[in-house]
């Protein structure tokens, strides 16, 4: 998609950082560097904001995108519904990355549902090649048509590795020329039904556009049934197709364009076809475009699971079924404990939740979205809704209790990356309407849960950095301190100080300060590893409360043992011990 | 022409992501069409990390069970978790400490690659010792010298790391016998 973009003329691209769609942006700057090109390239603050910073260069007459994960796009749907509206003039991709499973996201939505609700077309690739082209036609689409245009990759198309070969870049030598047109681009209400009737002439022009027509994969197949399949589901059922001796069997397309789905294409299937088959991830997008419904195997037939990821073994087992074939013999897949997701040993964030419990061990625990959800392993985490919502549930808590009685101790753990994003309008919220309850914001100065991308607090080499305790003191907050969460005694002392200011006065902040120890932009320190001695009571407190995966209880000796391939040295796990039977004097790393 | 469909298999923090595009670009090398998918995000912290590799004519980037010419895992437990991929005469490349479990008819090699990761003083070093591993099998899509010349370009600015990625990779190829437990 990166190549894609620089290719075909791209200028301005804004992103914020979510699974699956995280390395988008990232490419597109080492391949603006790579091939010299002039681009703004930038980590917007949230999704809502890198939308806008990219619709206005394409409102400039520039090439433009923005890139995010499916829930990222919930944050950005307010400028995305009205922008469809108000249209484009250089081309304006919106790349919402998908996450069927799902593998690292709060939901499975479809943002191909969303392009719906917005009334914007939206393609959907079936590998990284597929979506290198899409990302020029998306481009050209969105000029041709002066319509925003949504590419929908999902994990398997964005965590996949294919050889590609790159095309030429080219130079579209534009100049930024904005044509000041206030009853478009600042329409009232009486203007945007004009618009609304304009978006859905384009959009039945879009449903006759001939680069995105459904591809016949199989032309000659004279069969009466067809497969329809888009995005990744049309790479893994063309795979099994031709594996079962099925591709002259059944007639089979591939859908580019799944909304709105091309009306010649919709004729078709009802007249040429019997019965047909619709595979697609996540909801029947496809299928409820369909106008006869009675020879639709899909989604609402019950024919395709509607929840959960699409693999090539249950496309096999549909496709079979779909052709009346004998099902295959599956090997068991063994019913084995896996292995849950932790946080790294030495991160600080593991610190943290540890002296939280033990400053308020009866406390209602908000969380949010990043690493730190992991620490719900620690007991330290009761909440976890989406971006920023640690805050306003941390205050909606407070008020729920207060209104009924007596107030409950509440603390809400947010990272800083979060409180950038979202976390500003609640803690605002919190302060004017007098909620009490302690926030420790887990500053890392960096995004680590999507690979380390940089926060505002970092700043940039054209503007500042933005101090996270500023904007604290600003909204109103009169206790913030800063510590560092690895001294477990210091830092436990002041969540107490917290605790107490927040039964008596309102909000107080505790910012947690401790680097990422993934994060390569920072000089990792050289520490001696733990020693667990012979006086180990074997009671378990540091592997069932404090959690540390290098912290390994051995059933044979009864006693703890330090896993040295992963000890980073820490040295937190010395003030857990009760019995303090921990010792660093090991191997320095 | 050549077509292979690997399992890599292990945690979070082991290098999978590194080995995955290290295979994929060997591939490329040779000419060869190459699909993967990988796990990144949460699960990449700690939790089980897999990667399907599929090299020769494929449109599809997941193995499906059943289907892995091989399975290259970085963790012990990993190959009772994932043999399920392996076709009946899929052949193993384990990362053990322990004595092996009997794996009837198929070949397996196998490494306590924690203990000489430790001995080379480079505990990153697991996934390339590995792959060393696979390497002893004869079943990998590629040879030693053209996985080490691709090595060379992706690390060449760091030699440090470079050094030690050839070091792990030759004692993993040539290493895994003398790593075999008495036990075994």
């Amino acid at each position: 998609m990166a190549r894609g973009l620089v290719e075909n003329g791209c200028v301005v691209a804004a992103s914020y950082p979510g699974t699956p769609a995280s390395e988008i942006l990232t490419a597109i700057d080492a391949w603006r560097t790579a091939e010299g090109v002039n681009m703004h390239v930038e980590w917007a603050v949230n999704e809502k904001v890198a939308f806008e910073i990219a619709y206005a260069a394409s409102q400039a007459g520039l090439r433009s995108v923005t890139a995010m994960k499916q829930v990222g796009l919930n944050v950005a749907s307010d400028p995305l519904m009205s922008a469809a509206y108000l249209g484009t003039v250089g081309g304006f991709v919106v790349i919402s990355a998908d996450d069927p499973g799902p593998h690292s996201s709060q939901t499975e939505q479809d943002s191909r549902l969303m392009a719906m609700q917005a009334k914007v077309p939206v393609l959907d690739p079936s590998c990284p090649d597929d979506a290198r082209e899409m990302t020029g036609l998306a481009l050209q689409m969105s000029e041709d048509f002066q319509v925003p245009v949504m590419l929908r990759p999902t994990t398997r198309v964005c965590h996949a590795c294919q050889d590609i070969v790159p095309g030429p870049v080219r130079d579209l030598g534009r100049k930024a020329d904005f044509r000041k047109d206030p009853k478009r681009w600042a329409a009232t209400p009486k203007f945007r039904y004009d618009l609304h009737l304009k978006l859905n002439d384009t959009l039945s022009r879009v449903a006759a556009y001939p680069p995105t027509a459904p591809r016949p994969l199989n032309p000659g197949s004279q069969s009466r049934r067809a497969v329809v399949a888009s995005g990744v589901a049309a790479a893994h059922a063309r795979e099994v197709m031709d594996a079962a001796s099925l591709w002259e069997g059944l007639a089979f397309f591939q859908v580019l364009q799944p909304y709105p789905l091309h009306q010649a294409f919709v004729e078709q299937l009802r007249t040429a076809y019997d019965e047909v088959l619709v595979l697609e991830e996540t909801a029947g997008v496809i299928e409820m475009q369909l106008r006869d419904y009675r020879k639709v195997r899909g989604k609402l037939s019950g024919a395709v699971p509607e929840a959960g990821e699409l693999l090539p073994e249950t496309i096999e087992r549909i496709l079979l079924r779909f052709a009346g074939l004998p099902q295959p013999e599956l090997p068991a897949a063994p019913e084995l404990p896996g292995k849950r997701p932790t946080l790294c040993p030495g991160c600080p964030h593991r610190s943290s939740f540890y002296a939280i419990k033990k400053a308020v061990p009866k406390g209602i625990y908000t969380s949010d979205i990043g690493c730190y959800t992991l620490g719900i392993n620690l007991g330290g985490v009761d909440t976890v809704l989406c971006m920023g919502a640690s805050i306003g549930q941390a205050a909606g808590f407070y008020q729920a209790y207060r209104v009924t009685g007596e107030p409950c101790d509440v603390v809400a753990t947010i990272g800083d990356s979060t409180f950038f994003h979202a976390g500003i309008p609640p803690l605002i919220d919190a302060v004017v309407q007098g909620a009490r309850f302690v926030l420790v914001i887990l500053d890392n100065t960096t995004t680590a849960m999507t690979g380390n991308q940089p926060t505002p607090s970092q700043g940039t080499p054209a503007g500042k950095a933005v101090d996270i305790a500023s904007i604290v003191t600003g909204c109103g907050v009169e206790f913030c301190r800063s510590a560092d969460p690895l001294d477990l005694p210091g830092f436990t002392a002041l969540v107490k100080e917290a605790l107490a200011f927040s039964r008596e006065s309102g909000v107080a902040v505790v910012i947690a300060k401790s680097p990422c120890l993934v994060d390569k932009s920072v000089r990792q320190p050289r520490r001696p590893q733990a020693v667990v001695d012979a006086s180990c009571t074997g009671c378990r407190h540091c592997t069932s409360q404090f959690e540390c995966p290098a912290l390994v209880f051995d059933p044979a000796s009864g006693k703890v043992a330090v896993d040295v391939m992963i000890c980073s040295g820490c040295g937190v796990c010395l003030e857990v011990c009760p019995v303090k039977a921990i010792g660093q004097k090991g191997a320095t790393i | 022409m050549t077509s292979q469909q690997l399992i890599i298999s292990g945690v979070g923090g082991q290098g999978i992501l590194f080995i995955t595009r290290l295979l994929a670009e060997t591939a490329i090398a040779k000419g060869l069409p190459v699909l993967t998918s990988e796990t990144h995000g949460m699960a990449q912290r700690g939790g089980i990390v897999i990667s399907h590799l599929k090299i020769g004519d494929f449109s599809s980037p997941l193995v499906r069970p059943g289907h892995a010419d091989g399975l290259i895992a970085l963790k012990p437990g990993n190959v009772a978790l994932h043999r399920s991929f392996l076709k009946p005469d899929g052949w193993i490349a384990a990362n053990t400490g322990e004595a092996p479990a009997p794996e009837g008819g198929r070949v397996t090699a196998r490494i306590d690659a924690d203990a000489i990761s430790l001995q080379l003083g480079n505990p990153q070093a697991v996934n390339l010792l590995v792959i060393g591993c696979a390497l002893s099998t004869g079943r990998l899509f590629c040879t030693r010298e053209e996985l080490e010349q691709v090595i060379r370009l992706k690390l060449g600015p760091k030699p440090s790391l470079l050094e030690g990625a050839l070091a792990a990779l030759n004692a993993g190829a040539g290493g895994v016998s003398a790593a075999r437990r008495p036990t075994e």
